[in-house]
């Protein structure tokens, strides 16, 4: 089974028609990658489907604006994946924190 | 329906929240100023507006399950259809079903027949988003009430 990050990175290349070579665990998805808002919630929608969670981004960008976390904390890719990973973990351990909203 | 104020959706047939699907209905006026121009001797329901319709649709689904909590926007189409034309005086049944709920958006397909023959379908995202002015909330108080919507529908969990 591939890497969470290769799976994020596979989704965000199909999705938003990014060469995969380009996409790195480094990367910001937004700085780097131009990925805007409305991309996102694409790749948003077929992370959820791939992983069966339900990403907070609604959450996310609220600390974000509440300056409780920066951008690179969800955005930079090897981050989002082990965001991903918590929340895969809290579904299967049914801690019922896999979404959020 | 009134296709020049985009008042689209004329009755809710049904609302399911456990299934998450709806099913409403549309009367396509006899006459339109749209139709004078889309097209002239030949009208027919622009696509645009069967999108919107099916949008409309998917949209009262959200506020359903959204309790009037959140008013949804239409964000994305993909694979939008149109499969057949649709004439002045016929009666749409639109169908729409949420495929994923995720946080701060929502996706859902919709689907519209006239009789038993499917005449557009599309996949479609939308954003919500707390009502932003108190004059949409009323409006759509109002509006839920004229198409039918069944209060019972808001006492979910």
């Amino acid at each position: 089974m591939s890497s969470t990050f290769e799976q994020i990175a596979n989704i965000i290349a199909e999705t938003c028609d990014i060469p995969r070579d380009t996409i790195k665990p480094e990367s910001h998805a937004i700085d780097d990658l131009g990925i805007d808002s409305l991309d996102f919630l694409d790749i948003a929608f077929a992370i959820d489907k791939a992983f069966g969670i339900k990403m907070p981004l609604e959450k996310w960008t609220q600390e974000v604006n509440d300056g409780k976390a920066t951008t690179e904390q969800y955005f930079v890719l090897k981050n989002l994946a082990d965001r991903i990973d918590e929340l895969v973990a809290a579904k299967n351990a049914g801690t019922g924190t896999a979404s959020g909203s | 329906m009134q296709l020049e104020y985009f008042t689209l959706i004329d009755r809710i047939v049904d609302l399911n929240i456990g299934d998450k699907t709806i099913v409403v209905e549309a009367d396509v006026p006899q006459t339109s100023t749209i139709f004078e121009g889309h097209f002239p001797g030949y009208p027919i329901m622009p696509g645009v507006l069967l999108t919107e319709a099916m949008a409309q649709s998917s949209g009262w689904l959200l506020l359903g399950l959204m309790k009037f909590e959140r008013m949804p926007f239409l964000a994305m189409i993909k694979e939008a259809k149109m499969r057949g034309f649709v004439n002045p005086g016929e009666v749409l049944t639109i169908e729409a079903k949420v495929e994923h709920e995720g946080s701060g958006f929502a996706v859902t397909s919709a689907k519209v027949r006239v009789g038993k023959e499917l005449k557009c379908s599309a996949d479609l995202t939308f954003r919500h988003i707390p009502f932003p002015h108190p004059d949409l909330r009323v409006h759509m108080d109002a509006m839920a009430k004229k198409i039918g919507f069944p209060q019972r529908a808001l006492t979910h969990d």
